[in-house]
């Protein structure tokens, strides 16, 4: 053994900017607004193969709407998003500090990700299922997720839905097409795969939507539901969200660096969609797009939404430590609440005092949720009955679970 | 001599093994330039080089099929899986090639490598931030598993380990990462400052693996136990007010059967503790080897303290973790017999 270092030649990436250092975003590969055919939905995958290097975005920076890539909306469908995804914002903001007052253990927010999960929730329909990431909760707000159940699952208290058993924030809402979370990231993307191949085989026309980090599609999850989805036509929609970071990780440790992640689909046959996850319009068109070519048969499309995480990763990271502060602030594509705001206000269905009535009364709603909430009990001060935690494990609890239920004295 | 905690053990470990091994390289989720989500790679990459210490894409399957491949080389990767819930995405590769890669090239290829992963709860991390699945990788042979209980065991043990020529999985207690933490939930938090054996040389040294500690001796009842639940099982010793004998196993596999028997064959009694579910966990090995080979000089049935047999449970971290109550009980009902 020597103390020698060799000069080796391993190639680790390194991202263009850590803290301290001015911001530096490299290459985005950023097409103009606007500049992106929409092309039919059956045109054959090898005529889309330009598409995953390109980058749809429908709102220019005035927040008018152009080019091609625009959504079929339905009247309110605008105001609607834009309620979801500043509830959103107030609900992570709010239930951070709780975290941090030390009244959960636990919390994850989704700032500059809203439209993720806020736009293909109004997007699709009732019957079709979400299989989501742990940043998507603006799905559930979308559709009406009573606020209270959040607060009661993030305390574990006597009311929470999941009786305490499960993590704050990895909810659980079948009747509202959100399928069951999990701390392991990227395990259930083979899942909506599967539960879209149920639909295909009943001959029901619900699709199933699935996400994953862009961090994640590392893992082999990803590239099997991809198999899988190509190979059977899955009438599913599985998204990467790009937010640029894994916790401390840039995205070049997944790849970026080499090519984009809409172009993983290159690879499977299917279609690969790059879109501005920022840009509710572009957002919701992609999903529209996808969405009814797997309606009609056609089958899977890759939808890369390119976007920022613009905090940290959970309550227990600290970004300042691994990137510059200011990075969040300098993405290139803005915020997409601001640029949907902004939007509105072009068509003049909104101004500043609407929104800010808006913010008033979603921070009324959070207020009161958090109260309810704390009513009954925060982490610790109230949890639901023991024998909960020996249920559900088995449809029927075996004798194992029986006996240690008595040993606790239940 | 310093005084470490367990990461800062953990570091050192890594540290003294980088500068004095050219082969020895670490990778793994978060571990580069931020130095793991727990600390134990901090400044590693500043100090010893990009190509030393660096990211892995979230891939725990490919983190150690790459691990294996670089060993059959002849490097000596070590490798964190930023929690053990999620070192699964590995098992095959753990299964069906680490641990077997030896036997079936009849060593003409080895698997030199060093899987690090912190595990178990206390920490109120939920289902998937809490498990102990050591009995997985105990069952498999071929692997050698690995549990310290204090910082002077975790340096000893990881040199050890990276040193081994076979794989090794070092599963960290996370929950006295920062303090030798008892089981009682309530009180302040120690710090390991205090403790005898947060005093940790900052040279090499190495601690043998498969050798137990004996923590405490006594006559009367002999208690097994490894990482977090070496703490707890003092505590709840201390709680029954018997004449314990309280063995750190330290390594799983290779497990010190010779401390073991020794130890019973003096007391006549045997209660071992772990973390993990009860059913199918490391407990019933143990159980099986005393009785087996004991069996004469066993005055009670050994009894197994553990975590239920259910996922564990967030809302009920202390119903679902096995205190030093629960030991204190054990304890009791064999000397009753
Ligand atoms: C299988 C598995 N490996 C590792 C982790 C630890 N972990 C939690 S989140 C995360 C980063 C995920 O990044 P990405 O997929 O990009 O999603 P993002 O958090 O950026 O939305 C990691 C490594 C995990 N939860 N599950």
């Amino acid at each position: 053994m020597t103390n020698d270092r060799r000069s080796g030649r391993l190639r680790v990436p390194e991202p263009s900017s850590r803290p301290g250092d001015p911001v530096e975003f490299g290459d985005l590969a950023l097409s103009p607004a606007g500049a992106v055919a929409r092309p039919d939905i059956d045109a054959p995958e090898p005529c889309l193969r330009d598409l995953p290097f390109l980058l749809i975005r429908t709102l220019d920076d005035a927040g008018n709407v152009v080019g091609g890539w625009l959504p079929d909306l339905a009247d309110g469908d605008l105001i609607r998003a834009l309620k979801a995804m500043v509830l959103t914002r107030a609900f992570d903001e709010r239930m951070f500090k709780i975290q941090r007052q030390g009244k959960t253990s636990f919390y994850m927010k989704s700032r500059g990700e809203e439209a993720l999960g806020a736009v293909p929730s109004l997007a699709l329909r009732q019957g079709d299922m979400c299989f989501p990431t742990y940043r998507l909760v603006s799905w559930l707000m979308a559709r009406d997720y009573p606020l209270e159940d959040l607060v009661n699952q993030i305390f574990s208290n006597a009311q929470d839905p999941l009786k305490g058993r499960q993590l704050p924030i990895l909810y659980s809402a079948r009747d509202y097409g959100f399928y069951s979370l999990s701390g392991n990231v990227g395990s259930r993307f083979g899942h909506a795969v599967g539960w879209a191949m149920a639909k295909a085989y009943r001959g029901i026309d619900d699709i199933a939507i699935g996400y994953i980090g862009e961090g994640t599609t590392a893992e082999g999850d990803f590239h099997e539901a991809l198999t899988f989805a190509s190979v059977y036509r899955a009438p599913v929609v599985l998204c990467v969200t790009n937010n640029q970071w894994a916790i401390s990780t840039f995205s070049g440790i997944a790849g970026a660096q080499e090519t984009t992640f809409a172009a993983k689909a290159i690879a499977y046959g299917i279609p690969g969609l790059r879109v501005d996850g920022n840009d509710v319009l572009a957002v919701w068109a992609a999903t529209q797009w996808a969405a009814a070519r797997a309606r009609s048969g056609l089958g899977a499309t890759l939808i890369e939404f390119f976007t920022y995480r613009a905090e940290g990763h959970s309550t227990s990271d600290d970004p300042g430590k691994y990137r510059p502060s200011d990075e969040a602030s300098k993405w290139p594509l803005g915020d997409p609440v601001e640029r949907l705001k902004q939007h509105l206000i072009a068509l003049g269905e909104w101004d500043d005092s609407r929104h800010a009535a808006l913010e008033e009364s979603v921070a009324e709603a959070v207020r009161a949720a958090v109260k309810q909430g704390e009513a009954v009990g925060t982490l610790g001060q109230s949890k639901p009955s023991v024998k909960e935690m020996f249920e559900g494990v088995f449809k029927e609890p075996d004798w194992r679970v029986l006996e240690q239920r008595g040993e606790v004295g239940i | 001599m310093a005084v470490m905690n367990m990461i800062q053990a953990l570091n050192s470990a890594l540290d003294t093994m980088l500068a004095r091994d050219p082969d020895v390289l670490i990778f793994g989720e978060d571990v580069g330039y931020f130095g793991g989500v727990f600390r134990v790679t901090d400044k590693l990459q500043e100090k010893h080089g990009l190509d030393r210490c660096f990211d892995a894409p979230i891939a725990e399957g490919g983190i150690v099929a790459t691990a294996i491949g670089m060993g059959a080389e002849g490097l000596r990767p070590v490798v964190e899986i930023q929690f053990a819930d999620y070192i699964l995405p590995a098992y095959d590769q753990l299964v069906s090639e680490a641990a077997r890669l030896r036997y079936r090239s009849n060593g003409e290829f080895t698997a030199p490598i060093t899987v690090r992963s912190p595990y178990g709860g206390g920490i109120f991390g939920g289902q998937t931030h809490s498990q102990s699945p050591e009995a997985i990788f105990a069952h498999i042979t071929g692997l050698k598993t690995v549990i310290p209980s204090t910082p002077y065991d975790a340096k000893g043990l990881l040199i050890a380990a990276i040193e081994c020529d076979d794989p090794v999985i070092f599963l960290e207690p996370k929950r006295i990462y920062n303090g030798p933490f008892d089981g009682r939930h309530g009180q302040a938090l120690t710090s390991w400052a205090q403790h005898p054996a947060a005093q940790v040389p900052e040279d090499h040294y190495s601690i043998a693996l498969g050798k137990a500690a004996i923590v405490r001796e006594g006559a009367d009842v002999t208690v097994l136990a490894y990482g977090t639940m070496v703490h707890v099982a003092l505590a709840g010793i201390a709680d029954a007010g018997v004449d314990a004998e309280l063995i750190d196993l330290r390594s799983i596999v290779p497990l010190d059967v010779d401390a073991i028997v020794a130890s019973v064959k003096k007391t006549g009694r045997c209660v071992i503790v772990h973390e993990a579910s009860r059913f199918g966990g490391f407990g019933g090995e143990l159980s099986a080897l005393v009785t087996e080979r004991c069996f004469y000089h066993l005055k009670a049935p050994t009894q197994r303290v553990a975590g239920w047999d259910t996922p564990y449970p967030h809302a009920f971290e202390w119903d679902y973790f096995p205190g030093p109550d629960r030991v204190a009980k054990a304890l009791a009902h064999v000397m009753e017999v």
